[in-house]
């Protein structure tokens, strides 16, 4: 045992050595998280609108003003209907709110259920249709909220549950996650034990008294601990940092991403005996790991809207099922009867994996 | 069961693909011997390490390390060898001293329990002891190297091409080492291509394209060249290698270092030689009678293949 102590010292010694690498798992985490979390995002924030009214009535000022309040929005002036194209153009506004000539009398009408015409028209540059979208629906929902009346009534009100300003950090912690804890485990353990074959030092290993499995598994500690660094790393800023509300069960949370963490290391395993160079480990872990996480996990696009195909892709995907629990538990705040049926399909890969690893580690060297 | 000797092998190959790389080769080394396998490169040497080492599975034949049987028995013989290979096989980025507690625990000793053993070898590279491995010199490495071969006390020495790669004087001190371990009982199989340390081994197999061509002491080995050489030196030496084969007498010639070795048949003699190349246009070519080494016997075993 003492033995196997040393192995893990000796494993630890070569990433604390080779500082870079530290650096950068312990670093990734956060910048992704950061990056993800304000940088990029697809929400909309800051719709830049004009106004076209040919009557600043009271009315008008009243919903511009309403408008304006709202974080999502910022008013930049009164424009001339000829002026329309040319301010969306330049890009200077993502949309124009036109409103009718008479529009007091038409939203009285409304209101009244006399009349059915169009009070306001938005003008939207859907050059980014996605934007364009998403900047309908905002402006459409002020507008009605602000309506009073069977206008209002007319609207579906609609709740988003669990995530109800549909912040997407929310979305992209999980697929984070999903992909850091392969990047750690999987990459880099496959990558330090083929770097032994490669340099020649598994072969001083192997002739030795010491079950070589013993060798691998110290090797993969060090890896286990680091990942669990960035598990509590990764936790927290979502927390504190991004606000995601974590209110389901974090015991059950912590478990699934420790079954995760063997899953990856299982698959690290496999790669290694696969892969002869670390040249070839990177990419198989590069190729056949990151891109399936990246675009099969549902972490940017969502599974159920891939062909057919690709959805039966996604299945085989360990990243998915662990994406998707832990979107269970982080946000829609379930506990683990929801996602007991991800745990076991991950359990049952993580099995099948350590089976067909162990069974390819070969201690000789053909 | 107490074998005899160290090592057996009996008709071991092994093929890759149609290629023999170790053919049907067949020697045992004693206890306590120094046993040198000398060959060139893809002469076979590191592939028949390999498969004494247990880490490879011969395709035919059998093998004894210790006793043990290479297939059946190789946790065994892996507990009892030492195994150096052939390129440099130590951790880079750990210190000299990190590397042996890292071997030492790998084989469950302690470093203090077996220093006596590599103390001799070790207290060269302990000035240095806190130095990364890989920013050691050449000959260095390799001390090291055989020290954490060493650690464990094995009973049997695997060392292939320790000494390629290392300075004049290091190789010296190396094969100094050999010699106080072998003093000690370890049986020891090396390989090298240099012949010159060839001559310090207590037996040697001479291999080529995965056979061994001859196995006898240094000595008994030079003694199988029974015809007079000739040492050949001049200005252009390329073209005095092909002229010299043209000669009248002459059975081969061959580079040798900074001269031409030339094996001479029955009807030579060094005057009709040097007038044969001067009317060729050599005027200051120089003959002389040599003592045949072991790469010359190592020629003609090769011509006989």
């Amino acid at each position: 045992m003492s033995g196997f102590l040393h192995f893990v010292k000796k494993e630890t010694l070569h990433i604390l050595r080779d500082r870079r690498t530290m650096l950068v798992v312990l670093l990734m985490p956060v910048v992704q998280i950061l990056l993800f979390g304000f940088a990029i995002s697809t929400e909309v924030n800051n719709i830049n609108f004009f106004a076209v009214a040919p009557h600043r009535t009271e009315a008008v000022r009243q919903q511009i003003e309403r408008m304006g309040a709202n974080p999502y929005f910022t008013f930049k002036g009164y424009i001339d209907q000829s002026r329309i194209d040319e301010v969306l153009r330049s890009g200077r506004a993502a949309a124009v709110v036109v409103f009718a000539k008479d529009y007091d009398r038409l939203i009285e009408g409304v209101a009244t259920g006399s009349l059915d015409e169009a009070a306001v028209q938005f003008v939207l540059d859907a050059s980014n249709p996605n934007n364009a979208g998403t900047d309908l629906s905002y402006l459409q929902s002020t507008f009605y909220s602000a309506g009073s009346g069977s206008a209002a009534a007319m609207m579906p009100a609609v709740r988003v549950l669990y995530n109800p300003q549909m912040k997407s950090s929310y979305n992209f912690v999980p697929g984070i996650m999903g992909l850091i804890f392969i990047l750690i485990c999987a990459m880099m353990t496959s990558v330090s034990i083929v770097r032994e074959k490669e340099s020649g030092t598994m072969e001083v290993l192997l002739v030795s008294p010491v079950r070589p499995i013993w060798i691998i598994s110290a090797k993969m500690i060090p890896y286990f601990l680091l990942s669990c660094m960035a598990l509590v790393i990764i936790l927290l800023l979502a927390h504190y940092v991004l606000g995601v509300p974590m209110s389901g069960s974090m015991a059950v949370l912590v478990g699934l991403s420790l079954l995760y963490l063997l899953l990856s290391l299982a698959l690290g395993l496999f790669i290694s005996t696969v892969a002869h160079t670390q040249v070839v480990a990177i990419i198989i872990s590069g190729m056949l790991l990151m891109l399936p996480v990246i675009m099969l996990s549902g972490m940017l696009f969502p599974v159920e809207n891939m062909p057919g195909i690709l959805r039966l892709l996604s299945c085989i995907v360990p990243a998915r099922w662990y994406i998707e629990a832990v979107r269970k538990l982080m946000i829609a705040g379930l506990s683990f009867p929801a996602v007991w049926q991800e745990c076991c399909i991950l359990f049952a890969m993580t099995v099948a994996l350590v089976a067909v690893a162990l069974k390819k580690f070969n201690d000789k060297l053909e | 069961m107490a074998a005899q000797n160290a090592i057996e092998i009996y008709g071991l190959t092994k093929r890759y693909g149609s290629l023999a790389a170790v053919d049907h080769i067949t020697f045992t080394v004693g206890r306590g011997e120094l046993f040198g396998l000398i060959g060139p490169d893809g002469a076979g040497k590191t592939t028949l390490f390999r498969l004494l080492a247990t880490l490879l599975n011969p395709d035919e034949g059998t093998a004894t390390v210790d006793g043990f049987d290479i297939v059946k028995q190789y946790r065994e013989i892996r507990q009892r060898v030492g195994y150096m290979p052939g390129r440099f096989s130590l951790y880079p980025d750990l210190s000299v001293a990190e590397n042996l507690d890292f071997f030492a625990a790998l084989f469950g000793v302690s470093v203090k329990e077996n220093y006596d053993l590599i103390a001799p070898i070790y207290r060269q590279i302990e000035p240095f002891r806190k130095r990364r491995a890989g920013k050691l010199s050449g000959g260095m490495k390799q001390k090291l190297a055989l020290c954490c071969a060493l650690i464990h006390r094995p009973s049997v020495l695997f060392l292939d091409e320790p000494t390629t790669g290392v300075d004049a004087v290091s190789r010296g001190e190396f094969w100094d080492m050999l010699f106080e371990l072998k003093r000690k009982g370890i049986s020891i199989l090396v390989s090298t291509p240099y012949m010159d340390e060839a001559c310090r081994c207590d037996r040697i197999a001479l291999v080529n394209g995965g056979k061994v061509l001859g196995i006898d002491t240094p000595d008994g080995i030079v003694r199988r060249f029974d015809e007079p050489l000739y040492a050949l030196s001049g200005n252009d030496m390329y073209g005095l290698l092909v002229e010299a084969r043209r000669a009248k007498g002459v059975k081969e010639c061959y580079p040798f270092g900074a001269v031409h070795h030339l094996v001479a048949g029955e009807d030579f003699a060094v005057g009709s030689l040097v007038d044969y190349l001067a009317r060729q246009g050599f005027s200051d070519v120089s003959v002389c009678r040599v003592q045949a080494g072991i790469e010359d016997v190592f020629m003609k075993l090769m011509q006989h293949e």
